[in-house]
């Protein structure tokens, strides 16, 4: 990994952390769970570096790693979308009048 | 295509997925834009996976990689699925956890790998460094990250399970323990990032014994963070292992050069960050003062009102049902207990009764009333709460004094008033709902025990407060009768 390398990463994580609080800081607390179980499937996607690995493994080693690493990512990833999916279809608005003035 | 085109190809769709992810964490910011925010995230990794396929297969992958890249994504994929798909809400924390501890480990196997697959490459060129300091460091947090992660969240969620005790477990000569790991799993870093700089030389096996050790360290370190941690203070714990995982799957970036990760796990590890923050103000404690642990051992605290002469008013369940039913406004004060119950639909189907004549009711929610943060608005959303009847803690509280009826289910430490004006209880300075200063108050309590952190709870004895024991479930369902023929 050489300086520029480094620098650029750094830049990318920094600013992506930023804008992190900014976005998730607006999420309202009703929506919390999904919003956890949501950024839980979003860092699935270390699918893709499982990927890359095993697409790199050439010894017994490294072949079971990456084949536990695609498991459990893989696990992470269509296991976090789909639970998500199905709390958020819960979240339902009724229309009734009721509804609207205890919102106001 | 030339496989420097696809290279570019790949790096764009990693832009659009990493895009994808941020504009649909944009969208969770309504309930009513979040599913399809969840689906545009959704559409962002599969592009990214995709992209990345699409890369392997313009590589030199053989037909063992591709099986275990098969193998591996179908049976985890499946496995994921399968859970998904059955999980009942009350139990969606453990799950959550469950997909953290797994993220977490695959992160940690990433560096692992890394570690192993360039040592590989060091002997092969005769002994130069292979290694260097930078990505000998990020290999190393991300080991140790994902590590703590991987069993610490194990352990959460075997503890949410009921597989271990819930309760603060501690281990005789636990600390002395932790901090041993601490030290040890740092002093390994320190000595292999100075043999990846090249400053020192070592064997190599001797460096994978050095890695082993300081893989040990992180992963006693997370069981021994989480152990002694009660159920209760379990939002607070899995926030915090959310945003270890986030910032180790960025680490994971860095050690394989892939941006995507990085931008992915940062935004993961900031809404850790900020939940956990979220959580620990809702208690009113410390992170460190939480993952120090045993809240609920704490003894020689606790006023003793009641043995004072405080005295409790029961309240029938006809009463209580001619207090609902003739009220402007209803306050439903939902708690875990009401969770733990299943009584989530009985409560809903008390509150449409009263909405069909025509009260007004809504839900004041604690930001712990759960066992991760916004368990309970899942929990009644999944009754078919309409959810702008949710109502957040800042929200609710001036609007008790206006309430008529504020109804408690299952709910005890959160509706405390002792936390705003007894300076020797422990929960003092917690945030609470103001149940209190309804009109008049009912709580449905099986019995006069005690809450979570085992203090009394001075509302009980509030003239305005009438008691009505009973099972939340049962109690219910005779609440719901008794309104109807109101």
């Amino acid at each position: 990994m050489n300086v520029g390398n480094l620098l650029d990463y750094l830049t990318v994580f920094v600013l992506a952390i930023l804008l992190g609080f900014e976005v998730i800081s607006k999420v309202p607390a009703t929506l919390h769970t999904p919003l956890m179980s949501g950024t839980n499937s979003i860092h699935g996607i270390v699918l893709v570096g499982a990927i890359g690995l095993a697409a790199t493994a050439d010894n017994p080693l490294t072949g079971i790693l990456a084949l536990v690493a695609m498991a459990f990512a893989g696990a992470n990833v269509v296991g976090g979308y789909w639970v998500t999916d199905r709390m958020l279809q819960m979240f339902k608005r009724r229309p009734v009048p009721t509804t609207d003035q205890a919102a106001k | 295509m030339s496989a420097a085109n696809i290279g570019y190809l790949v790096q764009l769709s990693f832009i659009v997925g990493a895009a994808l992810f941020v504009v649909g964490l944009h969208l969770m910011n309504s309930p009513a834009t979040a599913r399809t925010g969840n689906r545009l995230s959704a559409t962002g990794m599969i592009i990214a996976v995709a992209a990345e396929l699409v890369y392997v297969a313009e590589g030199h992958a053989g037909l063992g990689n591709w099986a275990i890249i098969i193998i591996g994504l179908a049976a985890g994929g499946g496995l994921g699925l399968r859970m998904a798909r059955t999980v009942a809400m009350t139990s969606m924390p453990q799950l959550v956890s469950l997909f953290n501890a797994v993220g977490g480990g695959a992160a940690a196997l990433l560096a692992i790998s890394d570690f192993v697959a360039l040592d590989g490459h060091r002997i092969l060129a005769g002994g130069a460094p292979g290694l260097d300091g930078w990505r000998t460091l990020f290999i190393l947090a991300d080991v140790l990250i994902g590590s703590v992660t991987f069993t610490g969240s194990l352990i959460a969620s075997a503890k949410l399970m009921g597989l271990i005790k819930g309760q603060p477990i501690l281990i005789p000569g636990g600390r002395i323990v932790t901090w041993f790991t601490v030290v040890c799993g740092l002093s390994v870093s320190i000595v292999l990032i100075l043999a990846g700089m090249g400053i020192v030389t070592y064997d190599t096996s001797l460096l994978y014994v050095l890695l082993v050790t300081g893989l040990a360290c992180a992963l006693i370190f997370g069981l021994m963070m989480v152990l002694p941690i009660g159920g209760a203070d379990m939002p607070v714990v899995i926030s915090l292992l959310n945003a270890f995982t986030g910032t180790a799957v960025s680490m994971a970036g860095f050690v394989v050069g892939n941006v995507m990760l990085i931008v992915a796990g940062a935004l993961v590890g900031a809404s850790g960050a900020i939940l956990t923050r979220l959580m620990a103000g809702a208690m009113n404690r410390s992170i460190a003062n939480i993952i120090v642990g045993g809240f609920g051992a704490e003894e020689g605290t606790q006023s003793s009102f009641v043995a004072e002469g405080g005295s409790v008013r029961e309240v029938s369940v006809d009463d209580a049902a001619i207090q609902l039913a003739y009220a402007s406004k209803v306050v439903i004060v939902p708690g875990y207990g009401l969770a733990v119950a299943q009584a989530q639909h009985g409560v809903r189907e008390l509150a449409d009764l009263l909405e069909a004549r025509g009260i007004e009711v809504s839900y004041a929610i604690h930001p712990v009333a759960g066992r991760m943060p916004g368990h309970m608005n899942v929990l009644l959303a999944e009754a078919n709460v309409p959810y702008p009847q949710l109502r957040e803690m800042d929200d609710i509280n001036p609007e008790f004094e206006r309430t008529d009826v504020a109804l408690v289910v299952g709910a005890n430490d959160v509706t405390n008033p002792a936390a705003r004006s007894d300076r020797s209880s422990p929960i003092y300075g917690m945030p609470i709902l103001d149940v209190d200063k309804a009109r008049s108050i009912i709580v449905i309590k099986r019995s006069m025990g005690r809450g979570y952190a085992g203090i009394d709870n001075p509302l009980y004895v509030n003239p305005k407060t009438g008691m009505y024991f009973a099972d939340a479930k049962q109690g219910l369902a005779k609440l719901i009768a008794a309104v109807k023929v109101q």
